[in-house]
């Protein structure tokens, strides 16, 4: 499942590599973050051949930009994920765009609203994918696997009172999905990291 | 309370099954699921579908309210209602809690506000979607990028088969259980006249790739995964001796040394070329497989093929599909085994095990000698003249007595001991004698 790449130290010395033109530092970079870019891609664009292109243009502009990435102001992890997002948004709202010019049905506002939601869904991801490991898996028994909280308690070894904690803990940080951002800058992502 | 959304109830009609369908096989995500490539059947009509959907809460649905008129909730306080939100807003909490909590809401602001919330989030929450990448897409991006920004130090274009097959195989990995991890692999090869195994997991194999691909690493003077073992020794040698090692089978945790030797092998390949000396050719720098030696270059065009092969065998074992590696990659495979060809032709003469040479053609190092083509079909294929009666006799057209044509991947099976010489689907035409013998010659250049 999703590792936490909290280490700054291999952030700073990956951001060196790819300064330096190393190309197997740019294959490491992939191997670790592929998944995650591709997946919040996909979560917005709803089309495989899109999120390719993403993924693509994310990692384009990684390895072209590398200084871009401050290692001060978070994890790459958190940088990347940023990045894709808007990315991601960005595309989704030209290809609505564009298809509403071209006399395509639907409304700006509805436009507007499917972006919207989209962008909510793939924080929500992000969130579940970055929260700690314990609140992830008590929501994992209580909503994927249907057990009740006496049964999650149980099935993690842990007290009620705990069971209850981490669930209602992992609600409210999945809810911090729906807040909305100041212009540019997506939330969401580093919150619940 | 809003909440649920638009989504259909599958709770069954008795409400209280929870339990039963944890046990029933949605025990993991991958259960319930299908897997990546097998996706779910759809459920027969009457059945409820195999991937429970998102629950409402019984009073969104059609569904009878449970009678609570005999139940008159519990006296909580505050504290312990709230602390109920989050089990509530998934409704994981007893009948009792569960309208004790909505008795609450109706006289608590805050409560409800953060139930209305905790409730919203729960529509939020969604499978994850495949994991599944196209294999072939880190190649394409890694290309896009390098166009774009020509690379100061690039990966030694005989580094990048191994790069990228230790990349699929880490692929097939990512999201294996511990089932997966377990499961029973039957490593196969070919030993004299026949095939030959030995039974481990797919962590052992993962075991078995760390061992060997360790003769790159001490070659090129990186730490040894088989730290106070003999440091050479045959790949079988130290396969097992790794096995041994441990006072445990092998586990999930072999994966990351496993990753992270792959990493350093192309990070410093990258940085040193490989060459033995300053003043050599890159790549030549010499790796000991014990009884062997190959070049660095030859070693990780070996390694990436053995990647591959391994990674059949696991994907195997757990049933999913595994393509072949990319064409390029795969014709330099072909080609290594190739050129080993007479090597292993003079060695299974000397053991008695392929026919002597032909005397009226006594050939001498550099000079061209009677000769086999092998033709390699498919889009990793070419063509090879195989000297045969000396490996340093030059292929030649001129003296060619036989011609084999084989399909690229099946070539590449009967390198790796998994198709039998007598099996291999080869079309033949020549001297019957040199094609048994170069058939079987390529079944020996397999190993553990």
């Amino acid at each position: 499942m999703a590792k936490k790449d909290a280490s700054p130290r291999w952030d700073r010395r990956m951001q060196q590599r790819l300064a330096r033109g190393e190309a197997a530092a740019l294959g490491e970079l992939y191997d670790r973050f592929a998944s995650l870019v591709h997946g919040l891609a996909h979560r917005v664009l709803e089309d495989e051949r899109a999120a390719d292109g993403i993924t693509r243009e994310v990692f384009a502009h990684v390895w072209e930009h590398p200084d871009s990435y401050d290692p001060k102001q978070g994890p790459l992890r958190t940088w990347v994920a940023t990045l894709t997002h808007r990315l991601a948004v960005q595309r989704l709202r030209a290809t609505e765009t564009a298809a509403l010019a071209r006399g395509g049905p639907g409304t700006t506002e509805e436009l507007e609203s499917k972006v919207r939601h989209a962008a909510v869904a793939a924080r929500a991801d992000y969130i579940v994918q970055s929260m700690p490991t314990p609140l992830r898996a008590a929501l994992e028994l209580a909503y994927f696997q249907r057990r009740d909280y006496r049964q999650t308690a149980a099935d993690l070894g842990v007290t009620e009172d705990e069971a209850r904690r981490r669930l209602r803990l992992g609600l409210q940080l999945l809810s911090t999905a729906h807040d909305t951002a100041a212009p540019g800058a997506p939330p969401g992502y580093g919150g619940a990291a | 309370m809003s909440g649920g959304g638009p989504f259909e109830a599958y709770d069954g009609p008795s409400g209280d099954d929870q339990g039963e369908e944890a046990k029933n096989g949605l025990g993991s995500p991958r259960d319930g699921d299908g897997d990546r490539t097998h996706p779910a059947p759809a459920p027969a009509p009457g059945e409820p579908p195999r991937i429970p959907l998102p629950r409402a809460s019984v009073e969104d649905g059609e569904l009878p309210l449970p009678d609570l008129a005999g139940l008159a909730p519990p006296h909580l306080e505050h504290r312990v209602l709230k602390s109920l939100l989050g089990a509530w807003a998934l409704a994981a909490c007893s009948a009792e809690e569960t309208a004790a909590v909505e008795e609450h809401l109706g006289t608590c602001g805050s409560c409800a506000d953060e139930a209305r919330r905790l409730r919203e989030a729960v529509g939020l929450l969604q499978r994850p979607e495949s994991l599944d990448l196209d294999p072939g897409l880190r190649t394409r991006v890694l290309d896009g990028c390098l166009d774009r920004r020509p690379p100061r130090i690039p990966v030694p274009d005989w580094a990048t088969p191994y790069d990228a097959e230790t990349a699929r195989l880490d692929a097939l990995l990512q999201d294996f259980g511990d089932a997966e991890w377990h499961a029973p692999v039957r490593l196969r090869w070919f030993r004299g006249e026949g095939p030959t195994s030995r039974r481990t997991t797919v962590a052992g194999v993962i075991a078995h790739l760390l061992a060997v691909d360790g003769l790159v690493a001490l070659a090129l003077g990186l730490d040894d995964p088989l730290a106070g073992a003999k440091p050479a020794g045959t790949p079988a040698e130290r396969t097992e001796a790794f096995w041994e090692a441990s006072h445990f089978p092998p586990t999930r945790s072999v994966r990351a040394p496993w990753r992270e030797q792959t990493h350093a092998l192309v990070r410093t390949v990258s940085f040193t070329g490989g060459a033995s000396r300053a003043d050599e050719a890159p790549g030549t720098l010499p790796v000991s497989y014990g009884d062997f030696e190959l070049p660095l270059r030859d070693a990780l065009v070996d390694r990436a093929f053995e990647c591959w092969v391994h990674a059949e065998d696991i994907a195997e074992a757990v049933d999913y599909p595994y393509a072949a590696p990319a064409p390029r990659h795969l014709h330099g495979m072909i080609d290594l085994a190739a050129r080993m060809l007479p090597g292993a032709l003079a060695e299974r003469r000397r053991a008695g095990l392929a026919s002597p040479a032909a005397t009226r053609h006594l050939v001498t190092a550099g000079q061209p000698g009677r000769s086999l083509r092998l033709e390699i079909e498919g889009r990793g294929g070419g063509d090879w003249l195989i000297p045969l009666d000396a490996p340093g006799a030059v292929g030649s057209a001129d003296h060619q007595v036989a011609h084999i044509a084989l399909d690229d991947v099946e070539f590449c099976r009967l390198a790796a001991g998994h198709v039998s010489p007598e099996e291999a689907a080869a079309g033949q035409v020549g001297d019957r004698e040199a094609i048994r013998d170069v058939l079987f010659a390529a079944a020996s250049l397999s190993r553990m």
